[in-house]
This record gives C-alpha cells, structure tokens and sequence, in this order.
C-alpha cells in the first residue's frame, strides 16, 4: 500500500508538531452541522452575500486595471517559494537585521509560548492594558484571553474587531471580521457595550456607518492617548532591512504603531520577504486582491527603533505553532505563500452561504479549509470535516494572488484523512468505496451492476424523476429529484447499433 | 478518416445513455469514426475527490490500458476528463510507479472534453445541429477552471440553428454538485443549486445546457423538484438534434 | 531542553528540503510613461481616493498652502522642523513648532503641512519617510487635516520603482508612512466612510520644482 501524503517529503517531519486547538475552538462541531445553522440564519446570508458580492466586484475591477497581473501572481508565489525553501538562512538575517536596528527578537514555539512572551513584556512596562492592532496572529493564538487571564485588558482598535470584541462574538472573515452583522446590529452593540469599557456612544447614535464610524473614533481615542504599548502582527517581514509592514485603513495601525512607548509583534515565520524590493509586486498583490483598492488608505512600514519618533522599545516575537508542520509537507507547504488577502473567501459560494463561524477556527473559508487542518492535524471531527466544506469549483484558485492551489490542498487533505482512518474499523462510506472500487475494477461487473439498474428501471413505469431515495442517498432526495434508471444502458445500446452482430 | 476512442464515463453509459448516445450520433455525422473500448468503467474521480486515493489508483492503471493506445480520446463530461488530465498525474507520484508516471504523462493530453475535441481536433463550430427553443448555458466548474474550455461550449451553441440562446445570470458560480459534496455537505449543496436555479428561472429558457451530466442531475433535480417545466439537457444532445432527429 | 530559537531553527531545517535552484525570475519591464502623463495619473488616482489634489508652479506653493488652510477652518496648524519656511509665509493660522508635542497635545491642533519624500501614480500614494520636512509620525497622523506638499520630480510611475526608490531611506533605519486617500473604513456593510483615526482630510498639492 502506498503511503500517507504527510511529511512525504522530509525525514525529520514526524517530530515536527502541530498546532495545539485553542480553547475557543476545542471541541466545534463539524463544518455540516455549523453550516446548517449558518444557512438558518437568514439575516446573516443576506449580509454575506451582499458584503462578497461587493468586494467580489471591487476587486475584479482593480486587477483587470494591471496588465500584468498573472506575472506579479507568478513572481509573488516564486519569492514566496524561495523564502520557504531557505527558511532558516532568511530568518537568521531578518533577525541579525532586526537586533542591528535596535529590536529584540523573540523566538515562540507555539502559542503558548507566544503568548507568555508577550504577557511578561506587558507586565514589565507595569501597565493594566495594551492597544491592538488587528492581527490574525495573535488570533490564532488567542492572546486577547492570555493577556485578559493575566488581568490585562486588550483593545481592539480596528473597527469590525471592536464590533466582534463588543458584541462578545467571534470574527467570521479575515479581513472584514464583522461581516455578518449588518448596520443595525452594529448600532445596537456600541450603545449596549462602548459605555462599559470606556466612552460610552453618543445618545443619538443613528445606524448611519459614518455615525458608528464617528463613535469608534471617539471610543477609541482616548485608549490610543493614555496607551502605552501596542500590540501588532504584521504583513509582511522583509529579511534584508529588518522592517516590518503593516497594511490597514482606518488609522487604527498607525496609532498603535506610532504613540505607545512598547510596540510588540507577533510575526508568523511564514511571513518574510528576502527583499525590500519585494515589496514591489506584493504591494501591488494584497491592496488589489484584498479590499479591492488600488491601495490601501495607510502602510506603515517600521525597522526596530527610530531615534525620536515613535515607540522605543520595539519587540518581535517569531512564532512557529504548526508552521514548520506544515512546511514539511512538500505540496502543503504553498499554504504558507498565504498573504491573508480573503480574496478567497469572497469568492467562495460555500463560503457566502455558510459564513466564517462555521469553519472552527480564525482562519476561514477555503483557505481556512486548507490552513487550519494543516497547522492543527486532521485528528478532531471538525479538522477532519474542513477538507470537505468545498465543492472543489476552483474559484478561490483563480483569485489567489500567490497562485496556492487550495483545490489540490482540498483534495490531498482528504486523502490524509481517510488514510490516517485506515486499519481501523471501517466507515460505511468507506466500506461502499470499496465496494464501487471493486465493481469498477472490471467491466464485467459493472455491467452485472448495471442489469440491476437498467431491470429496476421496470419498478418506476414511464416516471423519468424519482422523489425519494433510500439510505445512503436521502440526503440527495431532501430537495433534489433523481433521474429514474434508464431501460438501457449505453453500453446495452452500443452493442446494439454497433455491435459486431449489429 | 478521423477515429476516436469515446469515453462514456461510468455515470453517463449507466444513468445518462443518451449523452453518449448522442455523442456518437454527432460525431458520426462529422465524419469520425467511433470507437467503444468495452473494457472501460471509471476515471476515478469520485475516489479522488472523496479521499479514496489508493481506490483511484487502480482506475489509472485500466485507463490507461484501455485508451492508450488511441490517439485521441473523448468524453462528453468536463469533470471526468478534468480528473484524467490533472489528477492522474498526482495519483500516479503516490502509486510510486514512475512506469504508469510516464504513460500518464504521455497519454492524458490526448484526452479531451467533448467541446475541446470538437473546436480544437475537428476545427468545426457549426456542427450542424438545430434546436429550436430557448437555451441558457451553465459552464459547470471543472470545464472552466480545471480544463479552461472558455467560450468553446458558446462558440458551438450560438451556431445552433433555431436556437434563442440567452445568457445565465452569474454563471460562472458552481451549482453546488460537488460530487459527494452533494451527500456530505447537502445543505450547503442545496443552497448554492437554489440561487443557481433561480437564476434559470429567470432567463425564461425551456432548456438548462451544461457539459456535465453529474452538475445537470443535481440542477436537474432541484428543477423537477419545484416543477419548473426547465428541462436539462447535456451539450452532446443539443449538438446532436437535427430537424430530422430533433431531441 | 534547547532554546526555543534552536528548536524552531532545527524544525525549519528538517521541513524545508531542498534548496532551491533557481534564481528569480525578472518581472518583464513595463513599458514607459511620458512624464507628464504619470504626473496626471497620480493627481486623478489620488483624487479617486477622495484626496482633494491640486497643482501649482513652485512660486504658488505658499499662496496654495494658505487658501487650503483657510478652506478648513485652521487656527492652529504644527509645522515640522525642516519644512521651508517659505511655503508657511501666506499662512495665517498660528505655528504651532513641533516642540515634543505630548499626542493630547497634538490632538489639540487642527493641522500640520509637511512635504513628502515621494508618490505612486499608478496606486495615488504619497509616502513620507519622515525627515526633517515631514516631521515624526504623530504629526501627520493626529490632526484632522493633513496637507501635503508633493514635487512633481517625486512622482513615481508605479509601486516597484517607488519601492526601488525609497530603499535608502529603509537602510538608514527611517520607518515609512504610505498614504493613499483619507482614512478610511468599509467595515460596516462594505460602505465605504471616510475618516476614522486618521486624518480625514488630506489635501495633496503637486507642485512643479
């Protein structure tokens, strides 16, 4: 028998771990069950749908102004390639480069560890809270519960994050985190929530999005005034300058990355560029393929301190937590080229319809469905169920500035799933695979198979679509007809008309 | 004179007989002639995509036997011939056969999707057909993305004569099939083939056209279902209707 | 127990296989603009962004610089160290110097003009690297109106020869602002607002040399 797709590649990749499941996520159903909810929840699809369909447009409209935007894909996934394959050499120089200009670094093997480094460094400035940047890092990792569990208030200064962070909810898209709330609801939360963790919002708050865009502003200056340390991830880490790149819109970034004294971030090792000139095509990839603008409002790019302008003490945590699992994959590996752009989620129809809840981890839709059981292993329900929330249409391919190819992930990390369940007691899917594999195996049997099909064919008279089907298939028959059997099956026919005897 | 190997795909010789039926009335009438390997079953895809890698395998190897010897293949179904062309050669690295690698290498770009072979070997658009009703087209995912046959399908239906062929509202979106997609994720499956039929409904056309039986059965089912009247109808049948043999 | 660092190091070295063999490829060139005609890219793609952009001869920087403070009401406006004081000459509102302003300070003050260190036709970005006419960071980012003064030989036709160009200022350790439009949000219902944290007016002037 041939072996796993795991770790194909690499002799010491069985003792590289994965990804611990943080706590928000242990346990989550699996994706089927999620989406059923999710596709209940009428409000919440016409919020989606409308929201995707948006950015879907937007983004379409930039990259057709780039006359060569399939060589910038080409050459954003090539360096992408070329920092994965030299790893170690790229970290070393950024961290060399980083130290040199006055940071320091800091190495976390997992989130646990992340999430220590970070919480020492906040009590060693003796302050009760931190402003934030947004930041799927420090998501993934769930440093907002470590910092609150060591009595440190985090706060998020991005406006979809401070709607999810009020409303006692969870993101459900990378970019645009508070997708599935609407206008109304936003409303609702400010007035309800803002006046218990600061300024309150005004009395007359209306659900116009420049008045709750107005009530951020006032809610949030005040943190970023008194603030005296920041936390941020970043986009991007350029190896030969030591600087780090921060992508955003509202301003929010800049003043977290400007006004605190402390400025710690936590960087995916993933996320190095060899180059500053690098920064060349990805800044050309991520604004077009991310809010669907040209370029975004604000970048800050930052390397370590500089003397008398912003933050003084500058800390960089580089974080593995599954990474380097994921790197020992040879062909799994691409998933790392992911610059968290979410042009693939605004394509996806599974996606639009089923929302980011339903994907059990701060990473989703199809690239969620590839990077989380990655970084996490294939070992619970609902890791086991991502590789399959897809109906493998391609769309997210064809969008994805960095050409990862998440239908061929999909299909790899299926196959990873139902290997790992071999030798087991086998599943009734998995005993009618065999099944169907051993009647194709030889069209003799297939065609015994069919004179059941093509006799059955009598039960249903002249009715050419059925209602309801039997187990396995009730499934299909909740809202699908099925076509009743033919009389004859082609091959029947074939050797009719053009047998030998025809 | 021209000769392919036809490809009926499982599916469509036990479930869809007149697909291919109509494939080889079609192609017959072009001047080429039709070959039927007997000993043919399944590409394999549906073990692919479910995970079934080490079931697939096998299929490669009886693929190749079976077509390898032909110097054109064709199948009317996208996905089928979506699987050979860019699967085979994945399944081939995990057989660990560099012997089955290389005749997947060599074989697989002769396979083609019915309107690839039709626009791209035979260099024929108007294929003679005549279909006098209202037609919309659904370009199913695997023909556009996995096998870019782009405006192949169009190019051939627009030179139907009678046709009134209207465009799909967002039909580049997936209908939801899936393959076990469909099973395991029904609710989803559903929801994407709702707005997909409702864009149908729209166009006011008799007749739903895509190059893939296994995407049609699942509009196809979600059309009876509301008792749409829409019928659906593989590409291969519309190409084959003449005025003496309508379909 | 090795070090984190050693751990992540050993773990990176086991996964990532073989290096490559290839070196990159060039992306083909693009072919070029006509000066003029980048210089009119970027005052309508800034524009687009909703930035208010105006151009000017180099002699009517300070008149231009003045009616666009006066436009917005400005009575207190901070001046970075190294701005020419030339461009400050018709303006009436009071100079506020940048004097280690506390950022409550700053958020006291209406304005601040700076220059700029170069522009982005193609993406209508204007980038500061912070020297001597820019000032520090806070002073572009905590008043509510931003005026910038941008040279029409700082103009770059698109983001890879703008990156290219700022390359000395990231060696000599200077951290950079890219900004392109207002701030802005489109976090509620994909609607685009504009003006949230940052300023929510940027006035840009192309100004010849």
């Amino acid at each position: 028998m041939s072996s796993p797709a795991r770790h194909q590649s690499s002799a010491g990749g069985q003792d590289i771990p994965h990804a611990r499941t943080t706590s928000t996520f242990v346990g989550m159903p699996k994706f089927p069950a999620m989406a059923k909810e999710a596709l209940a929840n009428t409000q919440q699809r016409h919020n989606l749908n409308h929201a995707t369909h948006t950015i879907r447009a937007k983004r379409a409209e930039v990259v057709d102004e780039v006359p060569d935007w399939e060589a910038l894909r080409v050459d954003g996934a090539g360096t992408k390639d070329r920092v994965l394959a030299d790893l170690d050499t790229y970290l070393l120089q950024l961290e060399d480069n980083l130290t040199r200009a006055g940071a320091t670094v800091h190495w976390a093997r997992d989130a646990d560890e992340a999430n220590r480094i970070v919480v020492d460094l906040v009590r060693a400035q003796q302050v009760e809270e931190v402003v934030k940047v947004k930041s799927m890092a420090t998501q993934e990792i769930e440093l907002n519960e470590a910092l609150e569990a060591a009595g440190i208030s985090a706060w998020e200064t991005d406006l979809a994050e401070l709607i999810v962070q009020l409303g006692h909810d969870r993101p459900s898209h990378i970019l645009v985190p508070a997708i599935h709330r609407n206008r109304s609801e936003i409303r609702e939360i400010f007035r309800a929530e803002m006046g218990k963790v600061g300024k309150p919002a005004p009395d007359d708050l209306t659900d116009d999005p420049a008045r709750l865009a107005d009530a951020a502003r006032l809610h949030l200056r005040e943190k970023f005034l008194r603030a005296k340390v920041a936390v941020s991830g970043t986009n991007f880490a350029i190896a030969d300058t030591g600087t780090l790149v921060v992508l955003e819109s509202e301003g929010n970034g800049r003043m977290c990355l400007t006004l605190p004294e402390t400025l710690i971030s936590v960087v995916g090792i993933e996320k190095v560029l060899p180059t500053w000139d690098d920064l060349g095509t990805f800044m050309q990839l991520l604004p077009r393929s991310s809010t669907g603008e040209r370029m975004n409002p604000y970048t800050s790019t930052w390397t370590g301190v500089t003397p008398g302008d912003g933050p003084q003490e500058v800390h960089v945590v580089l974080l593995d937590n599954g990474r380097t699992s994921v790197l020992a994959d040879e062909v799994g590996r691409q998933a790392l080229r992911c610059i968290r752009c979410s042009a693939c989620l605004n394509v996806c129809p599974v996606y639009e319809r089923a929302g980011g809840h339903a994907y059990g981890s701060v990473y989703p839709g199809p690239i969620g469905a590839v990077l989380t059981p990655q970084l996490r292993g294939t070992g619970s329900k609902v890791d086991q169920s991502l590789p399959y929330a897809s109906s493998l249409c391609g769309a997210c391919f064809d969008v994805c500035p960095v050409r990862i190819e998440i239908p061929k992930l999909l299909v790899r990390l299926r196959t990873q799933v139902v290997d790992e369940h071999r030798g087991g007691a086998p599943s009734a899917e998995a005993v009618s695979m065999k099944a169907a594999a051993w009647m194709f195996a030889d069209h003799r049997r297939l065609e015994k198979a069919q004179q059941a099909v093509t006799a059955s064919s009598r039960l249903f008279g002249r009715r050419t679509s059925l209602e309801n089907l039997p187990w396995p298939a009730t499934s299909w028959s909740t809202a699908r007809n099925a076509p009743a059997p033919p009389r004859e099956t082609f091959r029947q026919w074939w050797l009719r008309t053009h047998g030998e005897d025809a | 004179m021209t000769r392919v190997a036809l490809f009926a795909t499982c599916f469509n010789d036990t479930m869809w007989p007149q697909t291919p039926q109509a494939t080889v009335r079609l192609l017959e009438r072009l001047g080429v002639t039709v070959d039927f390997p007997a000993a043919q079953t399944c590409c394999g895809q549906m073990f692919t995509n479910t995970g079934y890698a080490d079931e697939a395998i096998p299929l490669v190897r009886s693929f190749i036997d079976v077509f390898g010897s032909y110097d054109a293949v064709v199948a009317p179904s996208g996905s089928c011939t979506g699987s050979v062309r860019d699967q085979y050669a994945d399944l081939a690295a995990r057989a660990g056969d560099p012997g089955l690698a290389a005749d997947v290498a060599q074989m697989t770009p002769r396979v083609h999707e019915l309107s690839e072979y039709l626009v791209d070997v035979l260099g024929v658009t108007d294929v003679g057909a005549y279909f006098p009703h209202r037609v919309t087209y659904h370009p199913t995912c695997h023909s556009l993305r996995m096998l870019r046959v782009g405006d192949r399908p169009l190019r051939l239906l627009r030179a139907v004569k009678g046709i009134d062929l209207v465009e799909l509202p967002g039909a580049e979106e997936c209908c939801g099939f899936g393959g076990t997609f469909a099973m395991k994720n029904a609710d989803t499956s559903v929801a994407m083939g709702g707005d997909k039929v409702r864009h149908i409904r729209e166009t006011e056309a008799e007749v739903v056209v895509a190059g893939d039986n296994s995407c049609l059965a699942h509009i196809g089912g979600l059309l009876d279902r509301q008792r749409s009247g829409v019928r659906s109808m593989h590409l291969a049948e519309v190409l084959a209707s003449t005025e003496e043999e309508p379909a | 127990m090795s070090t984190a660092r050693e751990e992540i190091l050993r773990r990176v070295r086991a996964a990532q296989g073989a290096p490559p063999d290839s070196t990159p490829a060039e992306l083909p060139a693009r072919p070029d603009k006509e000066r003029g005609a980048v210089i009119d890219e970027f005052a309508e793609i800034t524009a687009d962004y909703r930035a208010v952009v105006e151009r000017c001869s180099a002699d009517d920087i300070s008149a231009r610089v003045a009616a666009a403070l006066s436009t917005y009401d400005v009575r207190t406006v901070v001046v970075p160290p190294g701005l020419d004081a030339g461009w400050m000459r018709d303006v009436a509102a009071e100079h506020v110097p940048d004097d280690e302003l506390t950022a409550a300070a700053l958020d006291t003050i209406d304005a601040v003009v700076t220059a700029a260190a170069a522009a982005i036709a193609d993406t209508g970005t204007i980038v500061l690297d912070h020297g001597a006419d820019q000032g520090r960071r806070a002073l572009t980012l905590v008043p509510d109106v931003h005026v910038c003064v941008v040279r029409e030989s700082q103009v770059y036709a698109d983001v890879p020869t703008g990156v290219r160009a700022l390359r000395p200022a990231v060696e000599a350790g200077r951290a950079l602002t890219w900004i392109s439009g207002p701030s802005a949000t489109s976090d509620i219902e994909l609607q685009r607002v504009e003006g949230v944290h940052g300023p929510r007016t940027l006035h840009v002037i192309v100004a010849g040399d």
